[in-house]
């Protein structure tokens, strides 16, 4: 399942909405992203989360098709925000969930790394120094990389 | 009527994040559009100046600019992304 929105999410409610009552389901890795305050040496006192409605979802329901094709998931969320948010705030739930752990984890690192670099998202950072778009980093190119 | 949208970055430089176009029947690839709408108004001309940092979508999906875009309804350009 994919959601996109600009309000929070609580990560407790978002599990038990995909496996309660599934006991089939073995194992449920969930990952939050959080906004930081500092980035790459820079201060950061607001972000900034721009998407491209439409392909957006396509582009995720397509990363999510790929995970599940290549592990033995029962279930699978991606909530990402956009809008304005603080340092702190949670800005993208992955959650995977399996019979078995490996399939779950494998799944859920797989998820967040090719949606850094697959789904059309862009961060502008407000801090100290003024407003700037974020950089795409190398590393997260590397990362997504070791999937293929 | 072609739609053309613009994010982040893009959309700053070009002035605005849509239009609708008639394209001329000559444009048969994204990289012919840049070179035409460079030619109509600096915003563009700023905005594609380093087709590096560009990246294109046709109806939705990410392409090349060297893909065809006669058919399309909805081409999309922007920055490289940094969700997550």
């Amino acid at each position: 399942m994919i959601r996109l929105q600009t309000a929070p999410f609580d990560v407790g409610a978002e599990l038990e909405k995909l496996t309660g009552g599934r006991t089939n389901i073995g194992a449920a890795v969930t990952f939050t992203g959080l906004v930081r305050d500092a980035s790459y040496g820079r201060d950061v006192k607001r972000l900034h989360l721009e998407h491209y409605p439409g392909m957006t979802e396509r582009a995720l329901a397509a990363i999510e098709a790929e995970a599940a094709e290549r592990w033995r998931l029962d279930a699978s969320l991606i909530v990402h925000r956009y809008g304005t948010l603080l340092p702190g705030d949670p800005i993208v739930l992955v959650i995977t969930a399996s019979a078995h752990r490996d399939d779950a984890f494998s799944a859920a690192w797989f998820l967040i790394d090719w949606l850094k670099v697959k789904a059309p998202f862009w961060k502008r950072e407000d801090g100290a120094e003024g407003s700037r778009w974020v950089e795409p980093q190398d590393s997260d190119e590397e990362a997504s990389g070791r999937w293929s | 009527m072609t739609t053309l949208l613009y994010f982040a970055a893009i959309r700053e430089k070009v002035g605005h994040g849509q239009e609708e176009m008639k394209l001329p029947d000559h444009l048969a690839t994204a990289r012919d559009l840049v070179g035409w709408l460079r030619s109509r108004h600096e915003g563009y001309e700023y905005a594609f100046a380093d087709l590096s940092a560009v990246r294109v979508a046709i109806d939705q999906a990410f392409a090349g600019f060297d893909d065809p875009i006669r058919s399309a309804t909805e081409i999309a350009f922007f920055p490289p992304v940094t969700g997550g």
